[in-house]
């Protein structure tokens, strides 16, 4: 099981629960699995097999669009989070 | 009296009640502030513009002020005709519009003031930010100011004097090991846990359109009329999208005739995802930044996107340069024109210096720069690229060798001697 720490909009698919686990090998099915679970889920932030433009994903604090973005592997212990892309310094 | 009417999805038109989100909760894209335009046009004109006070509230009307402010004075800096530089580099018209001036020595208060306005009229007791270092001090300077909690994230190889002025205000200073994408994730997720005006964050909306106040001032200052060409520092993108936003609002409502402003982005060479993705035609690439610009060190620039889409209808173009150029660039601006500006402003000067070379920017077009932040705030990287000073005992034979000295490398360097 993975923790999946969700945006603020995102939070409609976890009953308003900042943080959920997931099961999956890779971002692509841990995604999946939450969305078999809460149908939706997945189209919030993917569209045409990619990240969407205004989606960050950070594995353990790395941006997967930096790597393997959706086939970005899953250890047991990761920290997933998913965040709007915001900025400005 | 506030226009605002609304939050609207800058990516598929949502709209949203004004409240503290900045985020479509449909696609995740940025919300924009909307203004009830008619009202606006009734209520504005040059006139009423040039007799109201010489901060951004001069434009009250076009941003989304709170009932209360945190006034410390922000904007209408000073537009310098830059007639030394202009010769130097070949240009017909050049001017420097100078917003290191401001509060705390930076653009950043326009924003912050804003922001604060709107925080407050919301209710939060607590003013945060992620910042490379500008923002820090302004946000700590007005959360002071307004008695307000006070939490600051930064990266934690800030300038020195930038973390020194942001710790002269006593807020929570929070140092970040990591760089300012680093910095600004963590953020992102504390908003989602703790109730706090993250200026930056779930305020950015509101905090972003006070950056169009560097748009309106310089159209102002230059007689009501928007400049040929203007060159902007991107760190986010936000700013250059905000200036042309401003100049555009201007038309929409009357105030001017036309714009025909080709806006120029300018990046270092070390962080320059904007500049890549427009002069190859691709989609913006994060990149890890590498320079010695901090303040515009991002490398995931969230309004990259909307920053391309301007240069692109604006006809504008954008460049980059090394670090070894922002420095000659900082030294240039000071030599020629008298205005210290910190790295950001090096950027601004070089890219300036190498689009006129290249023939990019045209010598007769009546060109802007923008400096946003004070060269007190980056002094460590110009220490070794300085003159040292000539040292004397205080006697006057000693002075009068020194400089005779003194004069014959001049001369020598004339090569009259």
């Amino acid at each position: 099981m993975v923790t999946v720490r969700l945006a603020t909009p995102l939070r409609k698919f976890s009953d308003g629960k900042p943080e959920i686990t997931a099961d999956g090998e890779t971002l692509q099915e841990v995604i999946e699995n939450i969305n078999a679970k809460s149908p939706g889920f997945a189209d919030r932030i993917i569209e045409n097999g990619e990240i969407k433009r205004f989606v960050n994903i950070y594995v353990n604090n790395e941006d997967v669009k930096m790597g393997k973005g959706l086939a970005t592997k899953i250890g047991k212990n990761d920290i997933i989070s998913i965040l709007p892309a915001v900025s400005g310094g | 009296m506030s226009y605002v009417v609304a939050l609207k999805c800058r990516n598929c038109g949502e709209k949203y009640q004004i409240k503290p989100i900045s985020i479509c909760d449909e696609c995740f894209g940025p919300l924009e502030v909307e203004y009830d335009f008619e009202k606006v046009k009734e209520n504005i004109s040059r006139e009423k513009i040039e007799k109201g006070p010489k901060t951004i509230w001069r434009y009250k009307e076009l941003l989304p002020a709170g009932k209360k402010i945190v006034d410390l004075k922000a904007g209408l800096t000073p537009l310098h005709r830059a007639d030394n530089l202009a010769e130097k580099l070949g240009l017909k018209e050049l001017y420097v519009k100078n917003d290191s001036v401001n509060p705390t020595f930076s653009f950043k208060d326009r924003v912050v003031a804003v922001s604060v306005s709107q925080a407050l009229d919301f209710g939060f007791d607590t003013l945060a930010c992620a910042s490379t270092g500008n923002l820090a001090s302004s946000v700590a300077a007005h959360a002071a100011k307004g008695n307000l909690n006070c939490y600051i994230f930064v990266p934690a190889d800030l300038n020195v004097a930038k973390i020194t002025q942001t710790l002269a205000y006593e807020p929570n200073l929070i140092s970040v090991e990591g760089n300012y994408d680093d910095v600004n994730r963590l953020c992102t997720e504390i908003a989602g846990y703790y109730n706090w005006a993250f200026v930056n964050i779930n305020l950015r909306p509101y905090y972003a359109e006070g950056s169009k106040t560097l748009g309106y001032e310089v159209v102002e200052q230059l007689g009501w009329e928007a400049p040929d060409r203007a060159v902007v520092p991107v760190g986010s993108g936000s700013l250059l999208t905000k200036i042309w936003k401003g100049y555009n609002e201007f038309l929409e409502l009357g105030l001017i005739d036309e714009v025909n402003t080709k806006i120029t982005a300018s990046q270092a060479t070390g962080c320059s995802p904007i500049v890549t993705a427009f002069r190859s035609g691709s989609e913006i690439k994060p990149v890890k930044p590498k320079t010695i610009e901090k303040s515009l060190a991002i490398g995931n620039p969230a309004d990259g996107y909307y920053a391309l889409r301007v240069l692109k209808e604006s006809k504008g173009t954008a460049g980059s340069v090394s670090d070894e150029e922002i420095i000659e660039g900082i030294k240039l601006l000071a030599k020629t024109e008298g205005i210290f500006t910190e790295t950001a402003g090096g950027v601004v000067v070089g890219t300036l210096k190498k689009l006129v070379e290249s023939g990019e920017i045209d010598k007769d077009e009546k060109t802007v720069i923008y400096i946003t932040g004070n060269g007190l705030k980056t002094q460590e990287v110009l220490i070794s690229k300085v003159a040292k000073p000539i040292k004397i005992k205080p006697d006057l034979n000693e002075f009068e060798q020194a400089l005779s000295a003194k004069q014959k490398i001049l001369v020598k360097e004339a090569g009259i001697w």
